[in-house]
Parts: C-alpha cells; structure tokens; sequence
C-alpha cells in the first residue's frame, strides 16, 4: 500500500484535514462558540513543543547516549512548576498591554523602544533557522525514505534528489502557513483555527508514536525487559545502560541541558505564541502545568525501546538512528504502521513549522520592517488610506522569506548535525531572551540600554561559538578557523573559548553566552537610571498586579489629539468597518456619545487607539503610528514618577480610607448598642418610678385613712384606737422598709454601696439571724431546724449584707408558710471551694415560670390564696446583687406544693490569702 | 491578587526538589549497571521520579483553595 502515490498523495490529504478543521475552528470563534476555549485544547497545543526532534531525533539522541534526550523534556517540567508565579504574570502583562509576540513583549518593556524590538526579531529569526531546518530535513528525509519502500536505503549526504524535496517542502509549508496564518488580520493576533489544528497534530503525533514504541516493544521484541536483557547482553550497548560519566557525557552538560530547555520551553517564538498569545483564559494554565509535562512523559516512555530496538535490528552503522522510528516498521514490512509514523511525524514538523513561522512572520512584520517603514518619510506611509494589505503583505513574504533561510541554513550547515543537535543551537539563541524577558518582570530599574547590550554580548557569543562553527563544519569558512582560532589565536578558539576546553559545545556556548547576556544587562542597566518611558513601561509590568483593568496607561499620557484623526488612523490598519466597531465599543463600554464626534480626544481615548494598533503592529510600531497625529508633549521622568507616587499614594489613601470606614462602621454599631441600652433603662426607670410610687401609695393610702378616722372620731374605744393605731405603725414601717430597699436598690446598680468586707464566720451569721427572726417565727408558729457543721471555713464578704440577705430568704420562707404546720430548715455545707447555704421551707413551692421572674424588680409569686403580695419585690432582687457581688451564686429550686429551697453559695478564701488576711 | 502565594511557593520549592532529583549527585546513586524487574535501573527512576513529579505537580495546583 506504500505506492509511490500514496505517499505522495498522503501529506496532501492530511494537511487538507488539518486546514478543515482550522476551518471550522475560525468558524465557530466568528460565531463566538470558541471551539479552543478548554484547558485540555490549551495542554495541547501546548505540545507544539514536541516536533521533529522530539519524534526522530531523540531516538537518535538516545541511540549515541542512552538518557541524552530526557533533559529537553525534564526542564520544561520543572519550568512550568514556576509558571503559576511566572507565566501567570507574563499572561497579565500581555493582555493588559496588549502584546503580540516575544519581541513586542521585550519592546515594550523597555520603553517601546523599536531599536530593541528588531534586535530581539533579528536573533529570534536567525536562531530559529537551524530549527527550521531540522524540521525540513526531517520531513524530506521521512519522505524520501518512503519512496524508497521496500527497499531500505537512507540517503545520505546532500544529494540532489534530497535538496530538492527539502526545498519543495519549504515552499509548500510556506503556502500551507500563509493559507493558515494571515488569510485576514486579527486586532488580538489570535488564531484560534491554527491553534485547533496544532492540538489535533498534538494528538495524532502522541499517538503515532505510542503506537510504533507499543509494536517495537511488544511486537518485535517481548517487551522491556527482553530489549533491555539484550542490549545488556551487547558489548557495545551496554554502557549505555549507565551513560554517565562515559557516553552520557558528564553531569555539568545534563544540567547545562536540563537549563537550556527550561528557558526554551517560555522563549521559543512558538511557545511564546501558543502559552501566552493564544491564550484565551488565565484559568487555563492551571491544567496546563501539569498536563503538559505527562503529555512529555507519555511521548518519551518507548523512545529508549524503539532505540536500542534499532540499534540490535539493524546491522551497527549501516541504519540512521534519527530514522529508526520509520525504518524498524519497513523493515518488518508493517506498511500501515510506517504510513501512520509517517504521518505523526509530519504532524510534528508541521505544527512547528506553522506556528513558528506565523509568530516570527508577526515580529518581522511589527518590531523589524513596519517601525522602519513608519520612519521612512518619503513612502508617505502615513497618508495611505489602508494599510492592512500591506500588513499581510509583509507577513506572507516574512514567512516565505524565512522558510527560504531554514532551507539555505539546511543546505549549507544541516548535514554536518544529528536533529538534535542543530535543534539544540536554536534552543541556545532563544535562551539569550531570559534575561532580559524575566529580569523585565521583576527588576523595575533594568533598562532599554541593559537589555540591549545583554542581547547583543549574548547573541555574539552565541553566533561564534555555535554558528559559526556549524558553518566551519560544513566547510562553509575554513576549517582551520576552528582549530586554530581566528588569525591563529588560540585563545580565542569557538569551541574552547579563553583555553577552556573539556566541555561539550552547547555547554561552553551557554556558559560563556549567559555570563556576557546577564553581565552586560545588568552591568549596563545599573550604569545609568531609567528614563521616563521605561520607568513608566517598567512599572507597568512589575507592578501589574497593583494596577486593575486595562485603564492602565492613560495617566501616562499628556498632549492634544482630534478625535477623527485617531478613527482615521485606526481605520488604516484594520480597516473601516473593524475601527467602527471598535469605537462604537469604546463609547458603549464607558457610556459615551459617539466619541468620533467629538473633537478633542482625552488621554483615554487615544491611549484605547493605541492598544488596538498594538494588537495588530506591536507596541513600538503603534507608538511612532500615534507620534504621528497626536501632539503629545513628553513626560519628563519626575513627572512619571509624580504620577507613579500619586498612584502608590492613592493606594494607601485608600487603604487608609477604608481602615477608617471599617472603623467608622464598628464604632456605628457600638452607638447604635449604647443608645438601644440606654432606651432600655430609661424604659426601665420610668417603670420602676411608677412601681415604687405606686408601692408607696399602699401603705400612705392606709396611714392616712387610718389617721383620719382617728382624727375624725376623738371618742373611739381605747381598744379600737389601739388597734387603728397599730395598723398606722405596721404600714408606717412598711413603708419604711420599703424606702430603705429602694434606696438600696439605686445605690447597688449605681455603684454606690460602700462594702465593708472582712472574714465572716457563716455558722455566726446563721445564729443572728436565728436570733433576730424568732419572734417572726414565733408569730406564725414556725419551726426552724438548724444543720450546721462543726467546723466551717470563713469566707469574706460584708457582714451586715450577707445577714441581710439570710434574713431576706428566712422571712419569706416564714411569710409564704402555712402558719402552724410550717417547717424551715437552714444548712451550711461545703462544695467544691464554696460555702453553700440552703434556706428549705415546705410551703406552696414556686412554678417553674415564676422561679426566674421572683428575682427581678417588683415582681413577686404573690400568695396563691389571696393573690395579694406580701412584700416590697425587692429583697430577692437585692440578695441576689449582694451575693453576687461577692463573688457567689443565688437561686431557688422548687416544684408547687413540695416547698421550696433558696441556695446561695460564697466563694472560700484559699489559705494563702487567709494568712495574709490574718 | 498575591504573587507569590502559598500555592506557588509549593511549585517553586517542587521546582528546586526536581533540580535535585535530577542532577549529581542523586544522578550518580542510580547510574549503576543493574536492572530492577529487567529495566536498568536508572532509566526506571527517570520515569518513576518524573511521573511523581508531575503527580506532585498536579496535587498542588489542583487542591482547592
């Protein structure tokens, strides 16, 4: 089934699918039914990462040196373990300013400065032509083999027959891509079919690849252990199975890799563009983090299987490692399968190719040949009416232009390196962005001038000690140059820079790129302070948690512009009917008129416009595009920085401001408790007014009629008069004791009460009061029955107040008693560090309703019989203050018609404070 | 919104405990010539330390809040 149409007409039909379904997916994101706005689409198309190199090369990798491959894909994983403080800020900065590539990212930090956004697109185009290579050779190399089926022959070396497929392939990548990538211009550079398309590439590559390590391993050998017994078994091979410090090369390179690829996995062009640009929600990378790295685990599993498998198939030396994923299948004639790796590798190649492109397309357009356009007076560029074919014009000739490169770059150096080492100088170039990438989110004093000087010393060091001497390599310059070093200097030699020599060639590149790329840029950055604009860009993207919305920006900006203009200027770059929406948007979300009617524009206005034209021609070119019609007078630095200071000012106003609020509040609520309390007791005086006078009136009534009669009738009986009399005196003393009790009463809950506490023997206080109250007991023929221990502690209270209180609870007892039958029993006991005292009668009781009400104010159980009350209302209020004031509890326990019993407790003085006391 | 919240001072320390994992010295205790159930023994802890890793991964960034 592998006839010469086939394989031809295969790629043809699969990247017809693939545009199908970018179709589809641009479809539905026009009719706002985004078909990419899942974590799990993000994951995946995440996975662009796993190209070529990763479906060929690493089995070729793995075949020289056992584990080589593995750091590519271990330092991604712990890079992305830092994404949810790096990334997620990255993912912040760029949609608040509207970014839309690494360049205009780099660009805009420092100052939207131009310089620097072409200097970042030139290193980036030229340290991703080897990368583009690899792709193309790749896929020519899996073509041509192929065609060749069955029979098995690797052509090697730059045969004619080769170079041309390669360029075929370049050129027809370069149609597909731009058929993809630029059919029309988006204000957000999203492409959401593209994006589709590299997550079903994602999927089929994984699966492809599963597929042929599951059948070289289970099919071709009896699984790990049988490829593993047999490599072991081979003198050759064995080694391998513990590569470090031999074939591996040393642990220093592992790390030097392991860093390298943390770096690529954020600073490719194409993960820049599918991580941060495509994204379309900040949430997404919360699944991302670690989906992405099993998706690396998953499609690395069976890459040592298929490689020692390779390697114990064929003859040593007689097959490519890079290919064996293709030649193993053919070999066993397993034509589907190899029709499916196949497949799964241009699946690889392809994402690459298309996403890398578009992003690179997108700089070159922006930060490279745009800002010098914009500059170039006498194109009148400013007076055309529309720019956005131009735009596209300028992206599809980048993207050919550079395919071009990858193909020249793969005929004049691609031969001399394996896949994985021509990708690894690529991954050495984009690592000279960090710096300057991440030091710009978090270091607010680096400069334009620092990163600028970073990214040349780093992209020098980096062009002489790996690119150069791929092209010495390939006989492109003298070898000699390698050997020798340039005019015979040794020092100087590429590959042992300064006479430091051992180490491997990436590892010297990186050491010696790094130290020149971080030295320079923060040497350089810490001679001279920033100026206006970079402190304003600088703090923008440092402090860009501080600062909410998109609003962001405009304070900056001072100066007059016409409002038409600006809708002109718009309308150039994304035509008329786009620039309408946007302005028509524009007034709707702030709840303007038609903001194109109005003359003047505010700083809001034109800071809008130039985040729209940041979104299609990046943050430099918009800023020359707006120097343009806008008359802005410049900022100095102070003033940038008054209004950075006033924005941290306010800040803390506002914190402030809303510490006193709280405040505010709390002190609201305090009032508002204090005023219902104070209502209350107001309630509660005017309540006890009229009770107490009311009280006062009974006895008043009844002396004064009393004394009438007498007054009135002189001649009474000596024995009625006595009686009347009596009656006056009763009442008289009633009335007193109930003066007496009111004023206790007021002088307790105000405080007054002047205690005069001392060491109090309870069982004396039980004899006074015995004493005292045994006419009143007599009276009504009560009995009392005393049960006091021998011996009992003191306790300290106010003498007088506590026989107040036991004289309270004995004549209550007495008074609710039936006279004659009547039983009181008083009782001292000891309980848990407390004197308790009960007071038991065996009258009526109290119900239950009645047991808390007998302790407030006026309120009284009143005699069942009669219904009248018996006294003030006020003892049991006033014994319960008093006991309670001295530290004790006081309460009744009763049920109707069993009597009831008073209980108050009095804390014990513990010894140490007896002694002192005595 | 806190920069460097609980949750990411998770994943940076992961982040260091895997530069560990997967450099000298720890390298250097696995790169032995023996096999464990058939499979060399350091290729198995490549994968086996990466998967939890990645478990590790997953568990912090996915606890809720």
């Amino acid at each position: 089934m592998l006839e010469t149409w086939v394989v031809i007409f295969i790629p043809f039909a699969y990247l017809g699918l693939l545009f199908a379904i970018a179709y589809y997916a641009d479809r539905r994101a026009d009719a706002g039914r985004s078909l990419i706005a899942s974590p799990y689409i993000y994951s995946l198309s995440l996975a662009v990462y796993a190209t070529a190199w990763t479906f060929y090369g690493s089995v070729g990798r793995a075949a020289e040196n056992g584990v080589g491959f593995l750091p590519i894909y271990i330092g991604p994983t712990l890079m992305i373990a830092l994404w949810w403080v790096v990334m997620r800020k990255i993912l912040r900065i760029s949609k608040q300013n509207r970014i839309t590539s690494l360049a205009d990212f780099i660009a805009s930090r420092y100052g939207k400065s131009a310089l620097l956004g072409g200097v970042v697109t030139v290193i980036a185009v030229i340290g991703i032509l080897p990368y583009i290579s690899l792709q193309l050779k790749a896929v020519s190399y899996s073509f041509n083999t192929m065609l060749q089926y069955p029979e098995l022959i690797i052509p090697a070396g730059n045969g004619p027959l080769l170079g041309d497929t390669a360029f075929w392939v370049a050129l027809f990548l370069a149609a597909f891509t731009i058929l993809f990538g630029t059919r029309h211009l988006d204000t957000a550079e999203h492409h959401e079919g593209m994006v589709a398309a590299i997550a079903f590439e994602s999927l089929v590559k994984l699966v492809a690849f599963v597929a042929v390590g599951a059948w070289v391993t289970w099919g071709l050998y009896n699984g790990f252990g049988d490829i593993f017994a047999r490599a072991a078994a081979d003198p050759e091979l064995e080694p391998m199975l513990a590569p470090f410090g031999g074939v591996g090369g040393d642990y220093s390179s592992w790390i030097w890799l392991t860093i390298l690829s943390m770096f690529a996995i954020m600073f490719l062009p194409r993960q820049f563009q599918v991580t941060v640009i495509e994204n379309k929600d900040e949430a997404h990378l919360r699944k991302a983090i670690w989906l992405f790295p099993l998706y690396m685990l998953a499609i690395n599993v069976f890459v040592l299987p298929i490689a020692f498998g390779g390697l114990l198939h064929f003859p040593r030396g007689s097959a490519d490692a890079d290919a064996f994923v293709l030649t193993l299948p053919m070999s066993q004639k397993q034509e589907l399968l190899a029709l499916v790796v196949f497949i799964g590798g241009l699946s690889a190649a392809t994402g690459m190719v298309i996403v890398e492109t578009i992003a690179l397309s997108t700089m070159v357009c922006n930060d490279l040949v745009m800002p010098v356009l914009l500059r170039m007076r006498t194109l009148r560029l400013n007076e055309r009416s529309d720019l956005t074919r131009l735009l596209l014009g300028i992206r599809r000739g980048a993207i050919v232009l550079i395919l071009l490169l990858g193909y020249l770059y793969f005929k004049v150096a691609g031969e001399a390196y394996a896949l994985v080492s021509t990708g690894l100088i690529s991954f050495a170039a984009v690592a000279q962005f960090a710096p300057a990438a991440l030091g710009g989110i978090f270091w607010k004093d680096a400069t334009r001038r620092g990163a600028l000087a970073g990214l040349t010393a780093g992209f020098a060091v980096w062009s002489y000690t790996l690119l150069l001497p791929a092209f010495a390599r390939s006989d492109w310059l003298p070898i000699g140059f390698l050997e020798h070093g340039p005019f015979g200097i040794e020092l100087l030699k590429p590959l042992a820079l300064f006479g430091i020599s051992g180490l491997d060639q990436i590892t010297h590149a990186m050491i010696w790129s790094m130290l020149a790329n971080v030295g320079a840029y923060v040497g350089v950055s810490l001679l001279r302070a920033p100026g206006a604009d970079e402190h304003r860009q600088a703090s923008l993207f440092v402090d860009v948690y501080k600062r909410p919305g998109e609003a962001g920006g405009a304070q900056f900006w001072r100066g007059t512009a016409s409002a038409a203009d600006l809708f002109n200027l718009l309308a150039r770059f994304i035509g008329l009917r786009a620039a309408g929406d946007a302005f028509t948007d524009y007034a709707r979300e702030r709840g303007l008129e038609q903001p194109e009617e109005r003359r003047e524009a505010d700083a809001d206005l034109v800071h809008f416009v130039e985040k729209q034209l940041a979104g299609v021609i990046g943050a430099a070119s918009a800023h020359i595009m707006l120097a343009s019609v806008v008359k802005e007078e410049a900022l100095t630095l102070d003033e940038v920085r008054a209004v950075l200071d006033d924005a941290s000012q306010l800040v803390v106003y506002s914190h402030r401001l809303e510490q006193k609020s709280q405040q505010l509040e709390r002190a609201t609520q305090e009032l508002r408790a204090a005023n219902e309390r104070l209502t209350e007791v107001d309630r509660m005086k005017d309540e006890f007014v009229s009770t107490v006078s009311h009280e006062l009136r009974t006895p008043l009534t009844s002396i004064r009629s009393f004394t009438e009669i007498l007054h009135d009738n002189p001649h009474l009986p000596a024995a009625e008069r006595e009686r009347f009399l009596g009656i006056v005196i009763k009442e008289a003393e009633r009335l007193t004791r109930l003066i007496s009790q009111v004023l206790d009463v007021s002088r307790l809950e105000s405080g007054r009460v002047e205690w005069h506490e001392s060491l109090i023997d309870m069982r004396e206080v039980i004899e006074d009061t015995a004493a005292s109250t045994s006419q009143l007991f007599r009276e009504r023929n009560v009995l009392l029955e005393r049960s006091v221990p021998a011996r009992v502690p003191k306790v300290k209270a106010d003498l007088d107040r506590i026989v107040q209180v036991v004289v309270n609870l004995l004549s209550n007892a007495v008074k609710f008693i039936e006279p004659g039958r009547g039983r009181v029993e008083i009782s001292l006991a000891e309980e848990g560090g407390f004197l308790r005292l009960d007071v038991r009668d065996n009258g009526p009781g109290i119900s239950l309703e009645h047991q808390e009400l007998i302790f407030e104010k006026f309120r009284q159980a009143g005699d069942p019989l009669t219904g009248k009350p018996q006294g003030s209302g006020l003892g049991l209020y006033i014994s319960r203050r008093i006991v309670e004031h001295s530290g004790g509890r006081l309460w009744v326990s009763s049920r109707p018609g069993e009597g009831a019993c008073f209980s108050f407790t009095l804390p014990l003085v513990n010894e140490a404070t007896l002694g002192k006391a005595a | 919104m806190q920069e460097f919240d609980v949750r990411g001072q998770r994943l940076a320390a992961l982040c260091l405990l895997g530069l560990v994992l997967f450099s000298y010295p720890v390298l250097a205790v696995f790169n032995a010539h023996a096999t464990i159930r058939g499979i060399p023994v350091l290729y198995a802890y490549f994968f086996v330390a990466w998967g939890a890793l990645i478990a590790l991964i997953a568990l912090v960034i996915e606890r809720p809040d």
